[in-house]
């Protein structure tokens, strides 16, 4: 009988069974930030421990900092004392840091498959739930709390029971206008979104072979918003492509031995499945959330759910948003555009929204922003001119960091502003204001909000809208 | 390093309905912001109580009745979202020793088991009646049993679910992971010495 990639890599990587039951699981790489590790850190110190593998360990800034006026220290005190810690105690530990000022930083979800970190079947743990974005490789990826930190750091190891395997395959040709995001947001809105708790959802089918890694890092990126921890694709050509010359990928002769290993470690033709799901890509249109959790959404011409019905839990997210029951989604006004994050702060991201605004300008009263997911990203952007199409068209063109996706830093949202998001969450207070509201959609949909000021339907907007991005 | 032996957790509840409560709620990010979790229980659920008083409404987390409460009786997918153990850590250091949910989310589940802090799931309808029973006589002195797997209440007991490693995990202590972890090092050398890409392929 076959296995996947999923029950490979997990045998490879374990170390024993716990009395508790749980998987001892050995971790291969360890990626770090400011905000989930520094009581982590304090507990190494309180009990003597080191760092096990530091060189298995990089760290990064990327959830606080300032997206301009980045001189030292920080305005925000709190900011400033933060980053000092991880500078601190990755100094002590002896652990890599991409810091403010270094090519290398930048979103740690960015930073790791751009600096080939991140690779075919690997386990990889971070103190963040979008870690799932590494599965695109084909690693297994988790997201973790400070406490399994903690573990990791002293161990490198974390205890954690076996996942179940939902294989969803995409079949298709995308639509005109409709990109990976909407993919996921499809994905999300039918399974629920704790439709993928206790599994790891391994996405396939030919839409997703044929995507790009960035359009696989988006997907990937949001199966935690399903419920599912833990989400991949398979490797193939298209990821070997990407990693070859990467800095820390194997090279030479290296890279050819590795391509058969990670050729091998992809779910088997005959594998089993807890669970099979398939999704038309044909189906598909521009999505856009209406609601206070990713699940809700609808297509971009539709209309918001709630008329007729008295279910408590829309009324009061359809209440919080300032929507009525019934209501067309599209030319819902915005007050900010975002443009950025760990699931659209890519160079390919940027591109396609460049693609749209060209020519146009940002509406009036809306506030647009750019804020690329790394600097890699951004000096990239800034040599293919986007930064300049950006900026003539009214966007600020900012350093990388999360920025307003979680409004840990000064980007926020203020009051009840809308904003049209390409980032991955919408739930109440998420941008930094406790009544500010978030519509995700893909950046191509942001930029197309930004420039008429309401939801629009970008496939109206521009007649050369392609079909997926390839 | 051993823990606390958790088996049984007593104490009043406090009810707090609605389903897909996220770790943002739970927790909003700019309190997130300092090298410590002292003082995270002020700020629980502190936009949701901030919007409910300008609706003239009082949040659960701020109903008098409730306060002292350590057992907390939630519904569906109760922590979606973000890997913040603030969100645990903040209702752990506000009182909260057990939550009772229909659901969890994964790593709002395991983060709580990390800091002792139990997650039992029981029946939807058995949640509404704890709940309703508490909004009548909040004074009620509910109880949480991981070895009998129930939650008693005056004048009724209810079923609760636990799985068996984290039922034992907190039964015999065994939440404090680390130590567990490190105490065969050799063998995890031997794990991380098959793995091609740590030994250049």
């Amino acid at each position: 009988m076959g296995r996947t990639l999923l029950q490979k890599v997990w045998d490879l990587h374990k170390v024993r069974t716990l009395p508790t039951g749980q998987t001892q699981l050995f971790i291969g790489l360890h990626l770090i930030h400011e905000v989930t590790t520094p009581q982590a850190f304090d507990a190494l110190r309180q009990r003597g421990w080191t760092v096990a593998r530091p060189d298995r360990t990089f760290a990064t800034v990327d959830h606080i900092v300032p997206t301009r006026q980045r001189q030292r220290p920080f305005i925000d005190v709190m900011a400033e004392d933060m980053i000092a810690s991880l500078e601190r105690n990755t100094r002590d530990f002896g652990v890599p840091l991409y810091d403010i000022g270094d090519e290398r930083q930048g979103i740690v979800h960015v930073i790791g498959p751009e600096l080939g970190l991140t690779q075919p079947g690997m386990t990889i743990a971070c103190g963040d739930s979008h870690t799932s974005t590494h599965g695109a490789f084909g690693a297994v990826a988790f997201g973790i709390g400070t406490s399994q930190v903690r573990d990791v750091l002293a161990s490198q190891c974390m205890a954690i029971e076996p996942l179940k395997a939902r294989r969803i395959r995409v079949t298709g040709r995308l639509p005109r206008g409709v990109y990976a995001k909407d993919v996921i947001l499809t994905i999300i809105q039918r399974l629920g979104i704790s439709g993928g708790n206790g599994y790891a959802y391994e996405y396939a089918g030919d839409t997703i072979e044929q995507m790009s890694m960035d359009e696989r890092m988006t997907i990937c990126n949001m199966s935690i918003e399903g419920g599912a921890r833990v989400g991949y694709v398979n490797p193939d050509e298209t990821t070997f492509a990407y990693m070859e010359g990467r800095p820390f990928a194997p090279q030479g002769e290296a890279f050819e031995r590795a391509k058969t290993w990670w050729r091998s470690i992809a779910s088997d033709r005959d594998a089993v499945y807890d669970d099979d799901v398939e999704i038309r890509a044909a189906e598909l249109t521009p999505v856009v959330t209406w609601g206070v959790n990713p699940g809700q959404s609808i297509g971009v011409t539709g209309s918001v759910p709630g008329a007729g019905g008295a279910d408590a839990q829309v009324a009061d997210a359809l209440a919080y948003m300032g929507l009525s029951a019934g209501q067309p989604i599209e030319g819902m006004k915005i007050d900010v555009a975002f443009i950025g994050s760990c699931t659209n702060g890519r160079l390919s991201d940027l591109r396609e929204a460049a693609r749209i605004v060209r020519g146009h300008h940002v509406a009036k009263g809306v506030k647009a922003l750019v804020v690329p997911g790394s600097v890699s990203v951004q000096r990239a952007a800034e040599r293919e001119g986007l930064d300049a199409t950006f900026r003539e068209a009214g966007f600020d063109w900012r350093d990388a960091g999360c920025s307003m996706c979680l409004g840990m830093n000064p980007d926020k949202l203020e009051g009840n502003q809308v904003c049209a998001a390409s980032s991955n969450r919408n739930f109440k207070g998420r941008q930094g204001s406790p009544t500010g509201r978030t519509l995700l959609m893909s950046p191509a949909m942001v930029a197309a909000a930004a420039i008429t000021g309401v939801v629009t339907d970008v496939r109206e907007l521009v007649d050369d809208v392609p079909a997926g991005v390839r | 390093m051993g823990a606390a032996k958790i088996q049984v957790i007593d104490g009043r509840a406090l009810p707090l309905r609605g389903d897909d409560m996220d770790t943002d709620r739970i927790m909003p990010a700019r309190f997130l912001k300092s090298i410590t979790f002292e003082g995270l229980e002020q700020h629980v659920f502190e936009d949701d109580r901030l919007a409910a008083s300008r609706s003239g409404q009082v949040h659960p987390f701020d109903d008098p009745r409730f306060q002292g409460a350590s057992i907390l009786l939630a519904n569906r997918n109760f922590g979606a979202g973000s890997s913040r153990e603030h969100a645990p850590q903040g209702l752990h250091r506000w009182g909260i020793r057990a939550v009772v949910a229909e659901s969890f989310a994964e790593i709002f589940f395991g983060n709580s088991l990390m800091m002792g802090l139990a997650c039992v799931t029981a029946s939807a309808k058995d949640v509404e009646a704890l709940m309703s029973l508490v909004d009548r006589n909040p004074a009620a002195a509910l109880s949480v049993d991981l070895k009998a797997g129930t939650c008693q209440a005056p004048g009724m007991t209810v079923a609760i679910s636990i799985p068996d490693h984290v039922r034992d995990t907190l039964m015999t202590g065994g939440w404090d992971t680390t130590g567990l972890l490190i105490d065969n090092y050799e063998q995890v050398e031997r794990t991380a010495a098959k793995l091609p890409y740590l030994a250049g392929f």
